[in-house]
């Protein structure tokens, strides 16, 4: 092997209170690589990127560059030995030039000479072919564009290493063309690069090995053509394609001489939050679920479907009557809730009482001017309490001194008070407790035995295979597809959320 | 045993006193207090009340208290509208004199006319005050759109009619100060012949119970607190935000107009530069010397109301105890700064959890004694 190590990182533990953020991680990167560092959110990969450049100290282990070990103490120690971050925000200053913000804040800072300044990042601006002039201010350029010159910039200060932390997520299909072919000619410079990315088909375009990292710890280093599509998924989910094909979960089965009619029917629904449109109906009593991987648009479906984000084209029809949802309220109107993915940015009012809290919907829905009676609130809030078991020392504790899960409830007894008939839940689950958890998944069940209608999301497959009758498969901001009956197994999931092998 | 009886009492007295200290209201209670008490040590007759007769020989109640209450209510008539702002969008309006200045001369320009001295009023009274409202509603409207819709900040929003409002005030009179002729305009800032409680006080009453009226019959509490808690969340529960940051100016501008119509009947007229000077601050420090958040989410009317009095008290304090008029903002800042400091949510809080550990270590001590009285025992 003619390989040259550029980079290694040998045993690296980070602890955070009460997490283990990377237990005994090992990462290498070789001399003119692109080196994809995949996992699903909380596998450890910002935090991996973190040490690596200093924001963090780690606990335990070795980074090696070049061969010999250096100690990374903040980001400035980074640079100084060679590596460089380009982030998914851009960190430039848009209202400085494009020469001065490749420049800014290096050198010895007394003098600066300005037409030195500008050949030079003309020069460099050429040998990247980037297409942006030296004295343009950068917000003029396109977002591409600047981050290209963010890329320029990490490169100019004698990097080694390139760490690109989500750099697409913003771009276009032929910006990530530009970005992949700089990325390319970098690499025949002997850069070596560290891309981190959500999107599949552009690990598989664009890099040459993959590390994987679960829950903190390493899962393994492949070679790209070694590690098909449907094994990448498995790794990145934990879950190994031979155990999982035959597991079935307990499904209740449903029947209601009206199980057919479709309480929700959306064509070409399209919001503002750049999903592709999409088509989509949910039965009485039906449980589905949009499943794909974090980022691929399973929340922004839903929320286009509540009117959360701003629609911007399709029909909707609720029990088969056309009906226009341009904002949350016209959702409830119709009958549907809403519990969304970010509990403490979009559900909880945090000063506000579990009481307060748990009647909103349902007062929203009743009207400005026709509040309930502290009676009727005490009678409701004291219902739901004791019927999801919300741990709680009072109805009049502010909501946001409870727990996780119990928080989670109470949101979501804030939308079973309104009795909808169709109800979306976007990670019901996420980050609380196993007891909890099960608990949410019985009701939602129980809920639909009794007819009404859930949408269900979760990262954890487990959870949508147990609980889910039909689920509608997302990659990339687009349904790729739709499985039901025989087809819901974990293997039939993840090689629809990889896609063909064949579409490169 | 007899330890033990002796501690729970204390215990129980501990709670209690815990749960009134953390109150919200008392630290504007407190501090009112605390001001009757001073102002007692040093001139016992401060709360006599007597009743005299002014110079047109109507019945006049006099004293420290009414002057107290007459003069406060302006600033606490724009508490009730600044707290709702605040609550809202997180930060104040500081056009509020100005507005009134606007809305005080747009009454005046109804009364007189283009003369500005008329021998008769040339509309009645009260089409005067509902164009000063309109007006008044109009400028908070202004403000509120700028904040609401395009998410200005609210004190940028409302540094425009802070900076322009006595300018376009002067222009509505074209910067002539009008006299109304008729007595019965004064009636708003003085008293009502026969009655002899200054009428601001009752309209200050009249607009509390209305805002506690409004507060029971409507849901603005909980829709405004949800939207200044968490907007996003509001937004996704069917509250549209815009729209009640946009009410809540509104209800400002309405309570500038009824502290206009009061600023102007005292005097019968107008001087634009100086009608309800710095009126914006007294307002704002009321919200806060309530113990409410400048920065929005949770409110309690009825302590900002309070931190009005308070401010109020301490200003006829000073006046009382004679202190030269240059030297009495330096006064008032330094118990103003006291007072916030105190009602800071944060100091509460770290009073509250003071009290519980005071609690337990009583609590402890207790126990640890029942222990070694039980070992001597044995």
């Amino acid at each position: 092997m003619d390989e040259y190590r550029l980079l290694e990182m040998r045993g690296i533990d980070k602890t955070f209170p009460g997490v283990r953020a990377l237990q005994h991680v090992d990462f290498t990167l070789n001399k003119g690589e692109i080196h994809a560092l995949m996992g699903e959110n909380g596998a450890g990969k910002s935090t991996l990127i973190k040490v690596l450049t200093g924001v963090y100290s780690k606990d335990a282990g070795t980074i090696r560059l070049d061969g010999e070990e250096v100690k990374i103490h903040s980001p400035q120690d980074a640079q100084n030995a060679g590596i460089s971050t380009v982030y998914q925000e851009i960190t430039l200053c848009p209202n400085l030039s494009v020469a001065e913000n490749m420049f800014i804040g290096r050198g010895n800072g007394k003098i600066t000479n300005w037409r030195e300044m500008n050949d030079r990042a003309k020069a460099l601006l050429e040998r990247l072919d980037i297409p942006a002039k030296a004295t343009q201010q950068l917000a003029n350029c396109s977002i591409a564009v600047q981050q290209m010159v963010a890329i320029a910039r990490a490169i100019d200060m004698e990097c080694k290493v390139l760490i690109l932390d989500e750099p697409t997520s913003s771009l276009d299909e032929q910006e990530v063309e530009k970005l992949f072919g700089l990325m390319r000619d970098l690499k025949a410079m002997g850069v070596g690069i560290i891309f981190v990315t959500h999107f599949l088909d552009q690990v598989y375009e664009v890099c040459d090995k993959i590390t994987v990292l679960r829950d903190g710890q390493l899962v393994g280093e492949y070679e790209i053509r070694d590690l098909p599509r449907v094994q990448l998924v498995a790794k990145m989910l934990g879950k190994e394609m031979d155990d999982l094909s035959d597991i079935k979960g307990e499904h209740e089965a449903y029947h209601s001489p009206d199980a057919d009619m479709k309480i929700f029917e959306a064509v070409k629904l399209q919001s503002n939050a750049g999903i592709k449109p999409f088509n989509f109906y949910i039965n009485k009593g039906e449980v589905n679920g949009f499943t794909g991987l974090l980022g691929s648009g399973r929340s922004e479906c839903v929320r286009a479907i509540f009117g959360a984000d701003r629609v911007i084209g399709g029909k909707v029809k609720v029990k088969g009557k056309a009906v226009k949802i341009h904002k949350p309220k016209d959702a409830m109107k119709n009958g549907i809730a809403y519990l969304p993915e970010d509990r403490k940015v979009d559900g909880i009012i945090g000063d506000l009482s579990v009481r307060e809290n748990i009647i909103l919907a349902l007062q929203v829905m009743k009207g400005f001017f026709k509040p309930f009676t502290k009676a009727q609130a005490y009678a409701f809030a004291d219902e739901y309490i004791k019927k999801l078991n919300i741990k709680t020392a009072s109805a009049d504790t502010p909501i946001k001194s409870l727990s996780g899960g119990n928080q989670q409830k109470v949101i979501l007894a804030r939308w079973l008070l309104m009795h909808p008939e169709y109800l979306i839940l976007d990670e019901p689950t996420r980050g609380i407790d196993v007891g909890t958890k099960v608990d949410i998944q019985k009701l939602v069940l129980e809920l639909a035995s009794g007819g009404m209608s859930i949408t269900f999301i979760s990262s954890e497959t487990d959870e949508m295979l147990r609980t889910c009758s039909r689920l509608i498969v997302m990659r990339d901001r687009k349904v790729v597809g739709e499985l039901s009956g025989e087809d819901l197994t974990q293997s039939m999931i993840m090689s629809t959320i990889a896609g063909g092998e064949s579409d490169e | 045993m007899s330890n033990n009886d002796t501690k729970a009492p204390a215990n129980k007295f501990l709670t209690v006193v815990k749960k009134v200290v953390s109150h919200q209201m008392f630290i504007p209670i407190m501090a009112l207090l605390i001001l009757a008490i001073v102002n007692l040590a040093f001139d016992p007759n401060f709360f006599k009340i007597t009743l005299g007769k002014n110079n047109a020989g109507n019945p006049i109640l006099s004293g420290p208290l009414i002057t107290i209450l007459d003069y406060g209510a302006e600033t606490a008539i724009l508490a009730i509208g600044m707290t709702l702002v605040t609550a809202a969008a997180g930060g104040q309006d500081i056009s509020v004199g100005a507005t009134i200045a606007i809305a005080g001369s747009a009454m005046l320009r109804v009364l007189c006319g283009t003369n500005p001295s008329p021998d008769t009023i040339q509309a009645p009274i009260i089409v005067a005050f509902l164009v000063a409202c309109l007006v008044g509603m109009a400028c908070g409207a202004f403000n509120g759109a700028l904040v609401s819709f395009f998410k200005i900040q609210p004190m940028i929003a409302t540094l425009i009619l802070f900076t322009a409002g006595r300018s376009i005030a002067a222009w509505i009179n074209l910067n002539k100060l009008p006299v109304v002729p008729d007595p019965k305009f004064a009636y708003f800032g003085g008293i009502i012949p026969g009655i002899p409680v200054p009428t601001p006080i009752f309209i200050m009453i009249a607009c509390v119970l209305i805002m506690a009226l409004i507060l029971k019959f409507t849901n603005l509490g909980l829709y405004t607190q949800s939207v200044g808690i968490n907007e996003k969340s509001a937004k996704l529960n069917g509250i549209n935000p815009i729209l009640i940051k946009f009410i809540a100016f509104v209800i400002l501008g309405l309570c500038v107009a009824v502290a206009a119509l009061i600023k102007v009947s005292r005097i019968s007229t107008i001087n634009y530069s100086v009608i309800a000077k710095d009126i914006e601050m007294d307002a704002i420090l009321a919200v806060a010397l309530g113990g409410n958040a400048l920065s929005g989410g949770k409110f309690n009317m009825w302590a900002s109301i309070l931190g009005a009095y308070v401010f109020q008290f301490l200003t006829t304090t000073l006046y009382k105890f004679n202190i030269a008029s240059s030297a009495l903002p330096a006064y008032k800042a330094t118990v103003v700064i006291l007072l916030v400091f105190f009602s800071a949510p944060k100091v509460r809080e770290t009073i509250g959890k003071g009290f519980k550990k005071l609690k337990e270590s009583i609590g402890k001590s207790s126990k640890g004694a029942a222990g070694k009285a039980s070992e001597g025992e044995a």
